[in-house]
């Protein structure tokens, strides 16, 4: 087995770029990930030796500092605006409550074949601009638990924050997703 | 009696741990009586599925 030399490192940059890009959903966050992969990969390449692929090992390094990088988009100063209330209370949502606690005037209503929706090209527009409105770890909490699947402890270890604030952030996450949703696709279909 | 809002974070929370049985009882009976919160149950549940069809989406980009 050949050490890979700089160069071959360097032409996985791209592929590298688009899997952190997927995990984190953020591209200067994403290009630091890859930039500090490929710094690692060079100063360590014995470590390869035990590798099969190159693109596997680099990978691997990869996986390690998206999980850095998730933890420090977390604590992003920036995102300060985003407050988890310790009790799990989101207020934010109030608006859509009569006093009582019962849905107000925009209250879910039934969506015709949701199902037929992720068919169609222009309603993943309308899925990505309302991914996009979400604040930043908001999103990313969702799609670690909705699209990787991974659980809510996982992700609570991961992004060292507790669980009720995780749960917190995935209702909100859900409750904005569907709102959004409803007013720019399903409450528009015929 | 359990009120909507109350309903709705059971929702969300019943996707991410199981719930108690007596968390799973009121939620139910919350359900069955109300139209609009079970919409919301449902569409949460199809908010996973559009999530997971969405990653595929994604991943099927950046392999390409
Ligand atoms: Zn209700």
């Amino acid at each position: 087995m050949t050490l890979p030399a700089d160069q071959q490192l360097a032409d996985y940059r791209d592929y590298l770029l688009r899997y952190a890009l997927y995990r984190l959903r953020d591209e200067a966050a994403a290009e630091e990930a890859v930039q500090d992969t490929l710094l690692a990969a060079l100063q360590a390449k014995q470590g390869f030796a035990a590798q099969s692929s190159v693109k596997t090992w680099l990978t691997g390094i990869l996986k390690h500092k998206i999980i850095d990088a998730q933890r420090r988009l977390c604590r992003d100063p920036f995102q300060l605006d985003e407050r988890v209330d310790e009790d799990g209370d989101s207020s934010d949502f109030d608006s859509l409550f009569d006093t009582q606690g019962h849905w107000g005037s925009e209250a879910p209503r039934n969506w015709a074949k949701p199902e037929a929706a992720l068919e169609a090209q222009d309603f993943w527009r309308v899925y990505a601009e309302c991914s996009e409105r979400l604040p930043k770890r908001t999103a990313l909490v969702f799609a670690m638990r909705e699209s990787l699947g991974l659980e809510i402890d996982e992700i609570c270890q991961n992004l060292e924050i507790s669980t009720t604030n995780c749960s917190v952030l995935l209702y909100r996450a859900r409750m904005s997703l569907r709102l959004c949703l409803e007013k720019n696709w399903f409450g528009l279909q015929a | 009696m359990m009120n909507c809002k109350q309903a709705t974070r059971m929702v969300s929370a019943g996707l991410d741990r199981k719930l108690a049985l007596s968390e799973r009882l009121a939620l139910r009976v919350h359900l069955f009586l109300c139209e609009r919160c079970s919409n919301f149950a449902r569409q949460s549940r199809f908010l996973r599925q559009a999530a997971q069809a969405a990653a595929r989406r994604d991943k099927s980009d950046a392999e390409r």
